[in-house]
């Protein structure tokens, strides 16, 4: 096991977290905020990534895609909390279920009448393609640093909104008593459209962001959106904090339990049997992470205080 | 998380509600009962067997009924139970084990026993962490199942044909099969409603509703939840068995997360907490989905916002619905 | 209590109106294949080279008026049982053509075969069936799951690769894949690694494969895994390394991968520009009609339709003589797209395998050549197992 691969996949690891973080930050506040739980989250993560497949088509550019592809995914967004998820805060979480399914049903069904149902692919800017080399014989894909980047970037940007500016405060202390803030006469339903939109914007940049090493197709959203789920509740639900600590460690240990866990359970058992048992238990990795977590946290590892 | 409950509404006399619901489940049993005579005047083999599976889907669906509409314990890992009926006939079938009494107390004991385990972890948490760990574990069996290579891993396990009855090919022939579910059905929803109406089902509600007091008087809630969720794995895991039989054909697919979702979709569409909503659940579901199939090829875009019309109008599902009618035609009724 | 009644009545006029005994006066033939979630592009391609194909025909088939009713079976085994019960019952096919994917196949092969109806493979070409379980009424129209990794193994092997790193998902097809591979390869493998299905990021494997440094990498990652695996394949900088597949880089997927793609290798039974005359026709035909190139899946359902085709010119139109329809469909007596094709004793086609490079037209479209045969009229190692003859 040499340390470059080590390093890489560390790297890969928290590439999958960043990724991860960037939708779940969304999921978790509008969870948290207005206690609604919004199956429909995968899909806006899907539609960004469409946005910019179209967008960067038409504009030639992946930049003015992008550009392009923010306020629509936000428009979209609001969109739906207006005709929709505004009618359901309060409501019991099983309506909120069952409408959020019937839009996934909907809107992936939407983007196959609209786009097709072949994947489609974004061609990765100029400026971030090709590979960079770490250290002797680690080669490493310039997109993916830069994803990192972008995603670490983000995070501090979102911690200093939450923390340090006034809606930031209104969304903390609506995510731990939303009546009161509301009694003290803040405009609730505002601030809820305002948390909805911006949540979906942050899926939908998501999207955007992984469209040029992802191929874009109609249910991509849907695997992810659980994955984000076991982020949000290994995390604490409403906790920003939570949701990237989570994410982080979801990444890391699902790719390094791919990569290495055949490997490490060689040390007990003989070759054919370890990797054997490696496959079978990699892709259940995270479940029992999630399990093992809510079994000694059954309120995740940062409960937001009520 | 507050789980507000559709609550049939009250303005009704308890008597007559009653007397129309049950009047209501029979006629629907009864139309059941009669179908296969009508569906010999057509696609016989298909109109069985597309209802067939929408009442395999019901008694799933009320097995979920049970802990969510009277324990308040949304499950989304429910389908993990249909999987495990399903695979203790495959399993058994391949190594010559075809007699359904054999096959159907190794599903219920492995329902129950999964059930048990992972309910004893699960209940240590509640609301959206309840549904997440139910996740969990539903996922680790799935992904087990697909590493099951002896068994035909992903692709799944051909059965050589129906389960026999004490050896004998009895569930060969479809209209034989379709009774014998018919009557399992029954007898799941009669016994789920006698367990809702028992002093263990008035805990469990009592529970939902205020745990804390139960707990004064004397329930423990673990307990009383811990045994709803292993009555309702052991009911599912029949579900599971029947499924296996009506496909012919055991695959991990059936305990998809997302197959999951569609048994609390059932649930909720129907109306959560009356049993026989979830019954009207599962069939209109799977009715509705074939329907519309036939109709377009892009049906999901019909069926996804009649979803969200029937969650954003809040009568809590078509059960609460027709509740809800009802009262307003009896007070028209009245002078 | 009349919302009930009305409801009731609904289903019911449901369940009649599938009423559908019709007089044998057409060849009816239903089509399952997926057509919900990311594979639908394969699906697709079937129900359009099928379409395709009767439209040629004039939509006749051995000259008998033809309809062809499409079922989707969401990828789901047990979808797919209750979708091909009603294409037998209610709309009382003649032929069922489909799937395409091998798990579908293992549902609904049995409710076929045992009914009146021939079912017939476009795509989907299982052991089990290659085997002991082959089927008097069951056809394939495309090759045994195996060959095409074979034809990977078997060129690895004669190219002289001394070392090479296989992955595949993590189920029993990628399993199956890799066998096949080693079937013919003698080499080493440095490692055999097996991703979760539908795994979207692949940059941990990549990275082994880069620490391995293999003589060629070969893959099975069929559809969107398919698209990310060899996007990203190109981006980490492995494209000096050979990359064989199978099911990786084909009409379906190229026009995500687009450049990235070009030069990889693949293993198959045709190309788009396969030369002889029907395949020319058949390719322009299809391009005009659908605006896209077609692929395997396609050639395989248009195939599959001029087998029927053949098989009831033979019988004189006599849909309903099974055993005559079934004698002429093992004489597989038309014009195959790819060229010589015919049947073993397990109604698997008897063809040649070649070697497929990935190339960018003249017109910016990609598409799969042939670059050699690797194998000849070759038969599937299942056969000798099947006691038809």
């Amino acid at each position: 096991m040499s340390s470059a691969l080590l390093i890489v996949q560390t790297l890969n690891g928290l590439q999958l977290g960043i990724l991860l973080f960037l939708i779940a930050a969304g999921l978790t506040l509008v969870f948290g905020v207005m206690d609604f739980i919004n199956l429909a989250h995968g899909v806006q993560y899907m539609i960004g990534a469409y946005l910019i497949a179209m967008f960067s088509a038409w504009t030639g550019s992946f930049w003015a895609g992008l550009a392009l592809t923010l306020p629509v995914a936000l428009a979209v967004g609001l969109l739906l909390e207006v005709t929709i998820f505004r009618r359901l805060y309060g409501r019991s979480h099983l309506d909120q279920v069952l409408a959020t399914f019937g839009l996934i049903l909907f809107l992936n069904q939407l983007v196959k009448t609209i786009w097709g149902a072949a994947p489609l692919s974004v061609p990765m800017p100029d400026v971030l393609s090709g590979s960079v080399r770490l250290m002797d014989g680690l080669l490493y894909p310039v997109y993916r640093i830069a994803l990192i980047g972008l995603g670490l970037t983000t995070a501090l940007l979102l911690y200093v909104l939450i923390n340090k500016t006034r809606v930031g405060m209104l969304v903390r202390a609506g995510a731990s008593n939303a009546p009161m803030v509301s009694a003290l006469g803040v405009d609730i339903g505002r601030l809820f459209m305002i948390v909805f939109g911006f949540g979906a914007m942050l899926a939908g940049f998501a999207g955007a962001m992984v469209a040029p090493i992802l191929s874009v197709e109609p249910g991509m959203g849907d695997n992810l959106l659980i994955l984000t789920f076991v982020v949000i509740v290994i995390g604490g639900i409403g906790s920003i904090r939570g949701a990237f600590i989570a994410a982080l460690l979801v990444g890391l240990i699902d790719t390094l339990g791919r990569a290495f866990g055949p490997h490490l359970l060689r040390l007990m058992l003989d070759a054919a049997s370890a990797n054997q048992a490696g496959r079978s238990l990699a892709p259940m990795l995270i479940y029992i992470l999630m399990a093992a977590v809510l079994f000694f946290r059954p309120s995740g590892l940062f409960p937001v205080k009520r | 998380m507050s789980q507000q409950q559709a609550l049939p509404a009250t303005t009704l006399a308890p008597a007559s509600a009653a007397a129309w619901r049950v009047s209501f489940v029979a006629l629907l049993f009864v139309a059941l009962a009669l179908l296969p005579i009508a569906a010999k005047l057509g696609a016989e083999g298909y109109i069985l067997n597309l209802v067939t599976r929408a009442l395999i889907f019901a008694i799933a669906a009320i097995s979920l009924d049970l802990i969510l509409g009277h324990g308040a314990l949304v499950s989304f890992g429910h389908a993990a139970y249909l999987g495990i009926g399903s695979y203790a006939v495959g399993i058994l079938a391949s190594h010559g084990v075809e007699e359904v009494l054999l096959q159907i107390p190794v599903a219920i004991g492995a329902g129950a026993l999964f059930a048990l385990a992972t309910g004893a972890v699960s209940l240590r948490t509640s609301g959206v962490y309840y549904i997440m760990s139910t996740l969990a574990f539903g996922q680790m069996l799935y992904f087990f199942a697909v590493s099951l290579s002896a068994y035909g891993g992903d692709d799944g396990l051909t059965l050589p044909g129906r389960s026999t009855i004490l050896g004998m090919p009895l569930l060969k022939a479809d209209t034989t099969f379709y009774y014998v579910v018919l009557a399992l059905l029954g007898a799941t929803y009669v016994l789920t409603l006698r367990i809702t109406r028992s002093r263990f089902g008035r805990v469990l509600n009592g529970i939902r509703e205020n745990p804390a007091r139960m707990k004064a008087i004397g329930f423990e809630p673990f307990t009383y939840q811990l045994a709803a969720c292993i009555i309702a794995g052991a009911t599912c895991a029949l579900a599971g068995v029947l499924l296996a039989n009506q496909t012919g054909f055991v695959s991990p697919a059936y305990m998809t997360w997302q197959r999951s979702g569609e048994l609390l979709v059932m649930v909720i569409l129907g109306g959560i907490g009356s049993l026989w909503g979830a019954i009207i659940g599962a069939l209109s579901f799977l009715l509705l989905e074939e329907v519309l199939s036939l109709i377009t090829e892009q049906w999901k875009l019909i069926l996804g916002p009649f979803l969200v019309l029937v969650a954003l109008g809040g009568y809590g599902g078509i059960a609460g619905l027709a509740d809800t009618l009802r009262n307003k035609l009896v007070r028209r009724g009245q002078p | 209590m009349k919302r009930y009644m009305l409801a009731l009545a609904t289903v019911s006029a449901l369940a009649l109106s599938a009423v559908g005994a019709h007089a044998q006066d057409k060849l009816k033939i239903g089509l399952i294949v997926t057509l919900s979630g990311p594979s639908a592009v394969l699906g697709g391609q079937v129900r359009d080279g099928f379409n395709l194909a009767v439209k040629t025909l004039g939509g006749k088939l051995g000259g008998v008026e033809t309809e062809v009713v499409v079922a989707d079976d969401e990828l789901k085994p047990d979808v797919a049982v209750t979708k091909v019960k009603g294409l037998l019952e209610r709309d009382q096919v003649n032929f069922v053509v489909g799937p395409v994917f091998s798990n579908v196949l293992q549902a609904i092969h049995k409710p076929v075969t045992d009914s009146s109806a021939f079912l017939i493979s476009p795509n989907a070409g299982t052991s089990n069936f290659a085997g002991k379980q082959c089927n008097p009424n069951f056809f394939v129209t495309s090759y045994q799951n195996d060959q095409v990794h074979e034809v990977l193994g078997k060129y690895a092997q004669d190219k002289g690769f001394k070392k090479v790193f296989l992955m595949a998902p993590n189920y029993q097809a990628g399993k199956d894949s890799l066998a096949g591979f080693k079937r013919h390869f003698k080499g080493e493998v440095l490692d055999e690694v097996y991703t979760p299905l539908g795994q979207l990021d692949f940059s941990a494997e990549l990275a082994k494969i880069a620490a391995a440094k293999p003589d060629a990498f070969f893959t099975f990652m069929p559809g969107g895994m398919g698209v990310n695996l060899v996007k990203q394949y190109r981006q980490a900088g492995l494209a000096n390394i050979p990359f064989l597949s199978a099911f990786t880089t084909d009409e379906s997927t190229l026009p995500a991968q687009k450049d990235d793609a070009v030069g990889f290798l693949g293993g198959a039974n045709w190309a788009p520009n396969t030369d002889n005359p029907q395949n020319k026709a058949f390719v322009a035909a299809y391009e005009a009609a659908y605006g896209a190139v077609p692929g395997t899946y396609a050639m395989q359902a248009y195939d599959a339709a001029l087998l029927i085709d053949s098989a009831i010119k033979a019988t004189g139109g006599k849909v309903g003589d099974k055993d005559a329809v079934r004698a002429a469909l093992k004489k597989a007596n038309f014009t195959s797209l790819r060229g010589a094709f015919k049947f073993g004793n397990n109604n698997y086609p008897i063809q040649d395998f070649v070697l497929v490079k990935v190339a960018k037209r003249a017109d910016g479209k990609f598409q799969t050549e042939v670059v050699e045969t690797v194998f000849k009229d070759y038969v599937d190692v299942y056969a000798k197992e099947c006691p038809l003859n």
